[in-house]
């Protein structure tokens, strides 16, 4: 479903991404680590196209990302993305959140639109402040509304860029709940993150990057019992100690 | 395009003649309220954040008065009442002079006055705490970072004011945009005239400007 | 001049413009008028001045701002330039420029009214200043709201149309407020080249009543409501758009 083929990255003379490859398949849930400046925030975005890179291409269902030709607003459709500070907007309710993507962009009808946003909305537990603001709600429950606008759009993969990192520890885990069940239902996922017990859990594969490059890639079985690299060990003993 | 435009008449010599005089009046009226502008607005800043009522609001009052009124007003106000106050007529330049001044010292000591408030409370007490006076605190330790902080807005302050001086045109004075306006009307050429004085306020402004940006990157990296 | 200690006339206003013959109830009839009359007249005109000068401003304004913002070069480019064209010229000489040459561009162009020429002049004037600050309130915006817009799948125009834009103008309406305040001020200009408002009013009626001081203070006191007014407006629709759940928005 998704391929990572050779990607390389400069900002300026800094260089990101060296040389990433790796591929996801369809009902995968894969989970991103590593220390921050790994790049992996980094990595993510160039998979819909949101940073641009040097070298190497992406492949999302076939289409190439890195191609001039390609439609990236219609890729993107299909793409879903959760990023760190939610990034609902904030001048809209949260019905109409989820309603826009749907009208604008996959042409539904309004009421079309309606029902399969609420039907999200209540699916990640927030019927009740469907006429809220984002201002009005705690930060995990924008998250969570965050993830039903982007599966409004009947994604084909969901994208997560350090889906918890800006949340207070006790809401954390009303938005693994949700991602969990996500996972089990067989979405394809790419998941950048630090929640180890989410890795644990649901994840099929480990991704482990340092200083823009991919240090591991392993079955999670393989990757908690026995990595192979050195920065991989020091990194799991420094974060599992809590 | 229509325009016959035809500059061979701007010769050095009718440049000299009649704009130059009227150069020199513009720098000179910007630089005399500039100097006085600042004094006065420094002033007027400390008076606002002196906290004593009889300072205060006559300060605040006049602050937002001149930044009320339309600045032509306030010339047209001030060629007005200083003979009657002085008994004797005043020139179209002096008039200038000491209205822009009392004009720019307002917009001046808004800025002094966001200054002052920004260097911290601590800077006062350890003054005090040494000994020194309230003037001396002032004088010795918070003007100074104050200025040297607000250095770039005071000077882009002062563009501006370079720029409204050509509106000493409501009481004739003689400035640079004066000494081209007499060159278009003798000449009879008004179009080109206006296009080289726009052109030569635009080459000044931004050469000022992107030397106030310059100096403003370079203080940030100090800090 | 006459004048020994403040001995006021405020009947001045109620004056007939042509032999100084003071009206019954203030306004004239016929084809005289009073200094009032005159003065609510020459208020008009500021107003309209102002108003119209305002709209070419936010129109001229808000684009350039808005391309200044964008990933592409070449419009950024044509933003900034536009920008530090219009605010590096004194408002004076810009109207001048309006005035004496661009009629001469073209025969059309001979026709066209000053009051017309003078708008245009003071809304470009204003719309370098109207640019500068959409352009602060649009790259105040977090990043991931342009990203969160594209990943969505809204092309660049959407994303401005749906995300970007109705947040920065919700931020940029205390600086706009000062601007409109401004443009009234600024409207004060329009003197030099004949139109006759509050300015023009104040140097011939002077001049012809020799009561300076009555007619500046009316003058002065008419841009001190207007200015007022607008502040009052913009206050209003400030609350009107305000976000719950925003900084200063209700809850």
């Amino acid at each position: 479903m998704i391929e990572i083929k050779n990607i390389s990255k400069w900002y300026g003379q800094f260089q990101v991404l060296a040389d990433c490859s790796t591929e996801i398949n369809k009902g995968e849930v894969v989970v991103v680590c590593g220390p921050s400046g790994s790049g992996k925030s980094t990595l993510i975005k160039c998979v819909n196209g949101l940073e641009p890179f040097q070298q190497g291409d992406v492949m999302v269902n076939g289409i190439s990302v890195g191609d001039a030709k390609t439609n990236l607003p219609k890729l993107r459709s299909h793409v879903g993305m959760v990023f760190q500070h939610f990034e609902l907007f904030p001048h809209m309710t949260i019905t109409d959140n989820l309603v826009i993507g749907q009208t604008k962009v996959l042409g539904r009808t309004h009421d079309e639109a309606m029902e399969r946003g609420l039907k999200l909305l209540d699916r990640v537990g927030l019927k009740s402040q469907a006429a809220k603001f984002p201002g009005q709600l705690s930060g995990g429950q924008q998250q969570r509304v965050a993830i039903a606008r982007a599966l409004a759009m009947d994604p084909i993969c969901m994208l997560f860029d350090e889906p918890t990192s800006a949340l207070d520890p006790e809401m954390i885990n009303e938005v693994l709940d949700v991602m969990v069940e996500l996972a089990t239902e067989g979405m394809t996922m790419m998941v950048v993150t630090h929640e180890m017990g989410f890795a644990r859990k649901v994840a099929h594969r480990v991704i482990f990057m340092d200083q823009g490059r991919i240090v591991e890639d392993a079955t999670k079985d393989d990757f908690f019992g026995t990595p192979r690299s050195e920065r991989a060990q020091l990194f799991l003993s420094k974060i599992l100690s809590h | 395009m229509m325009l016959n435009l035809d500059f061979a008449f701007l010769t050095p010599a009718v440049l000299s003649g009649y704009v130059v005089k009227g150069f020199i009046f513009s720098i000179q009226l910007t630089l005399i309220a500039m100097l006085g502008g600042i004094i006065i607005g420094t002033l007027l800043a400390l008076m606002r954040l002196s906290g004593k009522p009889w300072l205060v609001m006559p300060a605040a009052a006049y602050v937002n008065t001149m930044r009320s009124i339309p600045l032509v007003m306030v010339i047209l106000w001030f060629f007005l009442l200083i003979p009657l106050v002085t008994g004797r007529p005043l020139g179209a330049e002096m008039s200038a002079m000491i209205t822009f001044t009392l004009f720019e010292a307002a917009y001046y000591s808004e800025i002094m006055r966001a200054g002052i408030q920004s260097i911290p409370r601590g800077q006062v007490a350890a003054g005090y705490a040494i000994g020194m006076t309230y003037s001396q605190t002032m004088r010795i330790v918070v003007l100074p970072q104050a200025f040297r902080n607000m250095l770039p807005v005071l000077l882009t302050q002062t563009i501006i004011l370079f720029q409204d001086t050509s509106l000493v045109y409501a009481i004739g004075a003689y400035d640079m945009l004066k000494g081209f306006e007499i060159v278009g009307k003798n000449f009879n050429r008004p179009v080109e005239t206006y296009l080289v004085a726009a052109a030569l306020y635009f080459i000044i402004s931004f050469s000022l400007s992107t030397l106030v940006k310059r100096l403003q990157a370079r203080i940030s990296i100090i800090r | 001049m006459g004048r020994t200690g403040l001995n006021w006339d405020w009947q001045v206003f109620c004056k007939n413009t042509i032999d100084g013959e003071v009206m019954p109830r203030c306004f004239g009839n016929g084809g005289e008028i009073t200094y009032l009359d005159w003065l609510i007249s020459a208020w008009g005109w500021t107003l309209s001045v102002a108003l119209l000068s305002l709209f070419v401003a936010l129109l001229f304004g808000s684009i350039m701002g808005i391309l200044r913002t964008t990933p592409n070069r070449g419009l950024v480019f044509l933003g900034n330039a536009w920008t530090e064209l219009f605010r590096n010229i004194p408002l004076l000489v810009q109207i001048f420029l309006w005035y004496h040459v661009v009629p001469s561009l073209a025969p059309p162009l001979r026709d066209v009214p000053s009051f017309l020429l003078v708008v245009m002049g003071l809304g470009l004037f204003t719309s370098a200043r109207i640019s500068e600050q959409v352009r602060a309130g649009i790259m105040s915006l977090p990043r991931g709201q342009r990203m969160a817009g594209l990943a969505i799948g809204f092309t660049l125009p959407q994303t401005y149309r749906h995300v970007l834009l109705p947040m920065a103008f919700r931020i940029v309406i205390p600086p706009l407020t000062s601007e409109s305040m401004n443009i009234v001020k600024n409207s004060a200009v329009a003197f030099a080249v004949s139109i006759s408002e509050l300015t023009m009013f104040a140097l011939q009626a002077q001049e012809e009543t020799a009561r300076g001081i009555e007619i500046y203070l009316a003058v002065t006191g008419l841009y001190f409501i207007s200015a007022f007014a607008i502040n009052r407006v913009m206050h209003v629709v400030e609350s009107r758009v305000q976000v719950p759940g925003m900084i200063g928005g209700g809850k």
